[in-house]
């Protein structure tokens, strides 16, 4: 039976398992919109497409499925342009279908026509334009495989509008045929075996868990390899709930705002197991001494990441719960006792300065507001973040022993994600309580999607986190710049207002005492809710490594005195 | 230093964009691009040679690179394998009469040809090693060249393909086999 192209392109995405899409209308892809009507698949109407394309990511992100976002050509197209640097430098899998004027119109500059494969060429994984419906059953097929398969990333498809509207024969396509793609899966059996000597040899080895641990579901393996080496695990930001913060082998959080224990253990060891992870450079510090007597095992499924900023002893290339899987049963049991005990003490000294251990001084402390989420919700909510100080220390505090429950954007560092990326994980799961931690500047970025958490009924709390200040430039600026403040000092609007203007229910909470009974409101209310917490405004996320500073020099939270 | 690598693509529009972008995306710099077809009308090839200021290491990342991208089938870095290497130049010389038989004389020594002739000019092709080309340019310059287009190099390695696709990122020379690539090799 003949269908039009919109039609096929509904039926395969019903077939790829498609339950919501997070888009907005326009001229071009109206013909989709107008065929979606006949799919059993939830819109969700955005206030702009950026929105779209973060709910896509969260969602994404909190399903471990494919997210979808949707726009028109031209600005539609354009404005979803962030959202896909989000989720490629995040390795997220979406899929984001654009309409493009009419294929002979193309080149024409004819309204709302932009080149978005062109713009989009340097932030997808792969992207298609689409200017007959006989193409479309074989991309979407294509997409979807490409986005989720490997590597995860986003894929674009840019579908004409007669496209759209030409009927033809729809076939579904039994098999994707792509010559040059081949995601490898098992490493060669040499290169276990050489990882496995230097695993013997170690002494001091460290894990370092990134996302990818995430992506390859290989949160099991790595439990089993680190018990069973006795490796203790740093993780990366996106790494973040792979490992449980809680077990005796967590070392918490790596990099520039690293815990003073983690950093110091991995530059202090002999064996760096890197599982899924790129030593970004907000990870590594300076590389001329990064772990100067590490040897390194990289597994990573991207060939490219492999030497790419740290040269490593040996590569093993392939998925990382595959490889994981290979390489458990050939590693012996080991006790590093000494070695963990020389990290504990590290530890204890570092704690002594913690921000926890500060007496009450009336003042609003994001870490201790995060700490007192944590606590409320017994460390169980999905927490989604902006970007920026609140984020840091949302990744510090609250906890996680679960996977797949913190959702923030690292490589791309997106303010403005926070909240929509909240509203795309509450569609994932909609019996979970789910928490977005914004700074007042991020918030502003994408404040207007709070009217689309009310029409759908999203069950979000959202915490701003308002010092008034761009924090982490206004700290950067304190520390490298002598204190010469440009550009960050923030008037705010009445957060409380400006949310029961939206129809949400909100609080504001500036007194300490408050804090408790706020956060307990907020859960208890069903639907939106906007907290907004007066905070200490120039404070310091600490430790700090400066940029271009080895690992191991941080910049450490004052003695109070 | 020059690395020279050979990439097969699937016949498709925009990927000669896609593996432009990689290499100004990663910031290495074209010294030449030829993309032409092959004897399977679905997959085109090209010869890239690209200046890798770090040696073996760039090699790595570009070839590693180009295998992320989804219309890339094969990648070979044939700098260092025996192969023969070709680049065909067209050069206009400002030439009366009466130095004709100096530009026929040194044509004959570099194996070109002359193509063409009009009344103050003539038009030699040359083949061979980039070598080779330079050598014929810099003893034409000074009759004159005034005009010159060249395709750009193309490479192709001696002795019959095994047919194996390389995966890099993997100390040493390890092969995977890809049954689909050997059907769509030459």
């Amino acid at each position: 039976m003949k269908k039009s192209g919109a039609e096929i392109l509904w039926e395969c995405l019903v077939r790829e398992g498609v339950e919501v899409v997070f888009g907005y209308p326009g001229g071009a892809n109206m013909p989709i919109y107008d065929a979606m009507l006949s799919y059993p698949v939830h819109h969700v109407l955005v206030r702009h497409e950026q929105g779209a394309a973060h709910m896509a990511d969260g969602y994404a992100r909190a399903s471990g499925k494919v997210g979808v976002a949707m726009a028109t050509s031209g600005p539609g197209a354009t404005n979803l342009v962030t959202g896909i640097c989000t989720a490629m430098m995040d390795s997220v899998p979406v899929v984001f279908i654009t309409g493009q004027v009419a294929a002979h119109l193309i080149g024409g500059d004819a309204f709302q026509e932009t080149d978005v494969t062109g713009i989009t060429l340097p932030i997808t994984k792969h992207n298609y334009l689409v200017t007959r419906a006989t193409e479309i059953a074989e991309v979407v097929r294509e997409a979807f495989y490409i986005a989720r398969s490997g590597r995860p990333g986003p894929v674009l498809i840019d579908i004409c509008k007669n496209a759209q509207i030409e009927q033809t024969e729809f076939v579904y396509p039994e098999e994707v045929k792509l010559p040059g793609y081949q995601p490898v899966s098992h490493a060669p059996k040499d290169q276990l075996q050489d990882a496995v000597r230097l695993i013997e040899k170690a002494n001091k080895p460290v894990i370092l868990c990134g996302h990818g641990v995430l992506m390859s579901r290989a949160e099991e393996a790595l439990m089993q390899f680190a018990v069973k080496t006795q490796t203790p695990v740093a993780s990366t930001l996106l790494g973040l709930g792979a490992f449980p913060a809680s077990h005796p082998l967590s070392l918490g959080m790596m990099g520039m705002h690293g815990e003073v224990h983690t950093n110091l253990a991995i530059q202090n060891s002999d064996l760096i197991l890197a599982f899924g992870m790129r030593f970004d450079d907000r990870v590594t510090g300076t590389l001329k001494t990064y772990a100067p007597r590490a040897k390194k095992i990289q597994i990573e499924i991207d060939p490219s990441e492999v030497h790419k900023n740290v040269f490593v002893d040996v590569p093993l290339v392939g998925d990382l719960n595959t490889v994981l899987t290979d390489l458990i049963p050939l590693v012996d049991e080991y006790d590093h006792d000494e070695w963990i005990q020389e990290i504990n003490g590290w530890k204890t000294e570092a704690d002594a300065r913690s921000i926890m251990n500060w007496p009450e001084d009336g003042k609003l402390h994001v870490a201790h507001l995060i700490a007192d989420i944590w606590k409320s919700t017994g460390g169980g909510a999905i927490i989604s973040t902006d970007v920026g100080q609140h984020q840091m220390w949302a990744a510090q505090y609250y906890f996680l022993d679960k996977p797949n429950r913190w959702i923030t954007s690292g490589g791309a560092g997106t303010m403005g994600f926070g909240l929509p990326s909240a509203i795309g994980a509450w569609f994932a799961h909609k019996d979970q309580e789910i928490w977005a931690i914004a700074g007042d500047g991020g918030f502003q970025m994408t404040a207007a999607e709070l009217t689309t958490a009310v029409q759908e009924g999203a069950n979000v709390k959202v915490a701003i986190m308002n010092n008034n200040f761009l924090g982490m430039v206004r700290q950067w600026q304190e520390f490298f710049f002598e204190k010469r403040y440009s550009a960050v000092n923030m008037l705010t609007p009445d957060f409380v207002k400006l949310a029961e203007a939206h129809g949400v229910p909100a609080r504001l909470v500036t007194k300490h005492g408050e804090v408790g009974e706020a956060i307990e409101w907020a859960r208890k209310t069903h639907g939106p809710v906007v907290l907004e917490f007066r905070v200490e405004q120039e404070e310091a996320v600490y430790p700090m490594v400066p940029q271009g500073a080895a690992l191991d020099q941080m910049i450490q939270r004052p003695a109070r005195a | 230093m020059n690395y020279t690598f050979i990439a097969l693509v699937e016949n498709k529009p925009g990927v000669l964009n896609r593996v432009a972008s990689l290499f100004r995306r990663r910031n290495f710099n074209i010294e030449s691009l030829a993309v032409g077809r092959t004897e399977n009308p679905e997959v085109s090839r090209m010869t890239v040679v690209v200046d890798c200021p770090n040696g073996d290491m760039d090699a790595h990342k570009i070839e590693a690179n180009l295998y992320k991208l989804v219309n890339v089938i094969d990648v070979q870095d044939v700098t260092h394998q025996p192969s023969v290497t070709r680049d065909l130049a067209l050069i206009k010389i400002k030439v009366g009469p009466e130095r004709r038989a100096e530009v026929n004389g040194l044509a004959e020594i570099f194996r070109a040809r002359i193509v063409d002739v009009a009344a103050d000019s003539v038009i030699v092709e040359i083949t061979g090693t980039e070598d080779k080309i330079e050598g014929m340019i810099e003893l034409l310059r000074p009759i004159g060249i005034v005009e010159m287009v060249r395709t750009g190099q193309v490479s192709m390695t001696r002795g019959v393909n095994d047919g194996v696709r390389r995966v890099p990122g993997v100390n040493g020379h390890r092969y995977e086999d890809v049954s689909e690539l050997a059907a769509m090799t030459p």
